[in-house]
């Protein structure tokens, strides 16, 4: 076949069949949703035809969601929704980082149909103040799928995490869903750096609150989590998947940031005998993946501020964002949705603001990165 | 016992000397054994470590004037000359520091032209000498640096504080920031397209202190906006220039 130029019209024809096609294996009524969710896309990034059809991105997302919807209750897949890292000052002092909340709390909401729960990753408040937190409980409480509340280093080291516990209850839990097992960890406990100093609790949950300062100790889930971990998990058999929750991404990712957690190792050690185990994790503030044997990390997306890539220690299967525009206070922000399969895998839908949405398949990191790849960034960190 | 007395070292070195020299403070390891004073006076050593003579007049701890100094040294010059006929009293001027093109001893090194991997010259007669550049002493870097680093650390310090940086949020550049990464200080000047003008580095500081910090905008000679400018230069040093990167 000769090769001829294709005009912008005929690309965009091509395109809109190739997504058609895809959804015709849909019910009419699933069909129309997805219609729906696509054309709400375009509005809200403001394409005009004839742009060509690039919302098969998000036709597949909602077609995922659709799927999973279908699946037999009490085994997966399920689809859980995210939103992490919202890192409120009470709104008097600051609303930026609240209205980052708050579009997160309200795309969740508009999702349909709704996830099974919503995990918040950690780090509700910013500096860990009774009014922070009792905010951010209200911020979370306008979300209608039940939420799974995780605990970040800003919420805790104020008053040594008193005030989470009175909100939302035992900062590490565990539970089932629908066949998989579900871990929540406390894993940024910090030896004490404070007392020897006799800092006050405000000069303690500055300096944990600093991300560069090295008088911090590093994270870590710590010896006695560990053992409450190593007995939850003893009842648990092997052929069971794993879902694990946890602030601080379980591996050592960059020291100087604490993109890390100490005992890493003795917890990947815990989660070994399990073939199909997924961390999500926050802290991280960007898109972030990662495999280490049986495990695969996903780091989660905050609301409030997105983090530059680490100058040593980056996860070779990690393909960076684009480095966000200083100059749109959404961008390199987001929230998002993972998607259990049946096998209990997980795949990991990043709903970047102001970007389009991009998909990571546990495919994608168990094949070492040779399928599923995931698109390119055209503004790496440097 | 080394004599503490100022005009010592005005002696030791010569006539030449300028106020820059003070390598005999800096070094105190060698000591000489100054004799004790036969008639009350003081005794003058030469830094010879061996030539001496007493300077009659003078009480311990009182000071001579620059005349009566001129003298005394002299003096001390014409009595070695005596002791050591037929010898040549060599003045050497301070040896360039060593290892040339070293950042910490000598920052003028770094423009030589030529090979900077160069194996540093044999000091005296080879090198240049006189001019203000090479009078300079390890310990006039020494202090160079630390009033540079000083000025870099009050800059790291305002770079992690909101409250310095007159923020109404409570945010401070390393919440965005961590050792200043991501600011790229190496691509200004470059056209942003965002200010619809060609930024520098202080344009893009102030800029970020009036929104995401949502201060007020520091006057470009501001100390404040300064500091934070060294802090941000010195955290990527050896990063080449590419201005205009994007």
């Amino acid at each position: 076949m000769a090769a001829r130029h294709k005009s912008v019209e005929t690309r965009y024809m091509e395109d809109r069949d190739k997504v058609l096609r895809g959804m015709r294996r849909l019910d009419r009524r699933t069909f129309m949703k997805v219609l729906a969710a696509s054309a709400g896309a375009v509005m809200a990034k403001g394409l005009m035809p004839p742009h060509t059809f690039q919302l098969v991105n998000v036709a597949e997302a909602a077609l995922d969601k659709s799927a999973s919807a279908t699946g037999a209750p009490g085994t997966p897949p399920f689809t859980f929704a995210y939103i992490s890292d919202t890192h409120m000052y009470v709104r008097t002092l600051n609303q930026r980082f609240v209205k980052g909340a708050v579009k997160a709390v309200e795309d969740v909401n508009a999702l349909d149909p709704q996830p099974d729960f919503v995990l918040f990753g950690g780090d509700l408040a910013q500096l860990g103040r009774p009014e922070e937190l009792e905010q951010g409980k209200q911020v979370l409480s306008e979300l209608k799928a039940p939420v799974k509340m995780m605990v970040g280093e800003h919420d805790w080291f104020y008053d040594m995490g008193d005030k989470w516990q009175e909100l939302f209850g035992p900062p590490n839990y565990s539970f089932d869903w629908k066949g998989v097992h579900v871990v929540v960890l406390m894993s940024v406990h910090e030896k004490d750096f404070w007392t020897a100093r006799g800092l006050s609790p405000a000069d303690r949950m500055q300096i944990v609150a600093g991300l560069d300062n090295s008088i911090q100790s590093r994270f870590e889930v710590g010896d006695e989590e560990r053992e409450w971990l190593k007995n939850d998990l003893a009842k648990v058999p092997t052929t069971t998947p794993l879902l694990v929750f946890s602030h601080s991404p379980l591996y050592k990712y960059y020291r100087n940031w604490n993109f890390w957690t100490e005992d890493a190792e003795q917890v990947q050690e815990l989660l070994k005998p399990y073939p199909n185990v997924t961390v999500v994790h926050g802290h991280t503030h960007q898109m972030l993946f990662n495999q280490i044997g049986n495990i695969s990390f996903y780091g989660m997306l905050s609301t409030a501020w997105p983090w530059p890539y680490a100058p040593q220690g980056l996860p070779a299967l990690t393909v960076q964002m684009n480095r966000p525009d200083p100059y749109d206070q959404l961008d390199g922000l987001g929230d998002g949705q993972v998607n259990v399969s049946k096998e209990g895998l997980a795949d990991m839908m990043y709903n970047l603001w102001d970007r389009n949405p991009v998909t990571v398949r546990a495919d994608y990191l168990r094949s070492n990165g040779k399928t599923y790849v995931p698109p390119a960034p055209q503004f790496a960190s440097y | 016992m080394i004599s503490k007395y100022s005009v010592i070292r005005a002696i030791a070195v010569g006539a030449a000397v300028t106020a820059f020299s003070s390598r005999a403070l800096a070094q105190q390891n060698p000591t000489h054994e100054v004799p004790a004073p036969a008639h009350g006076g003081t005794v003058v050593m030469l830094c010879d470590g061996k030539t001496s003579i007493e300077v009659k007049d003078l009480k311990p701890g009182q000071a001579m004037t620059h005349d009566e100094a001129v003298k005394v040294s002299r003096d001390l010059m014409a009595k070695w000359t005596r002791e050591h006929p037929g010898e040549h009293w060599e003045m050497a001027q301070e040896a360039p520091p060593e290892s040339a093109p070293s950042a910490e001893a000598s920052p003028m090194g770094a423009a030589v032209p030529g090979n900077p991997a160069a194996p540093a010259p044999a000091p005296s007669m080879s090198v240049q000498q006189g001019d203000t550049y090479a009078s300079f002493q390890p310990r006039d870097y020494k202090v160079w640096k630390a009033e540079t680093d000083t000025f870099v650390a009050d800059g790291k310090r305002i770079f992690h504080d909101a409250k310095a940086l007159g923020s109404t949020i409570g945010v401070s550049c390393d919440m965005c920031h961590p050792d200043a990464s991501n600011t790229h200080p190496e691509t200004y000047p470059k056209y942003q397209v965002q200010l619809q003008k060609v930024a520098l580095l202080r344009d893009m500081i102030d800029w970020c202190i009036e929104n995401p910090i949502k201060g007020k905008a520091l006057e470009p000679n501001d100390p404040k906006l300064r500091a934070l400018e060294a802090y941000i230069y010195a955290q990527r040093k050896g990063v080449p220039l590419d201005y205009g990167k994007h």
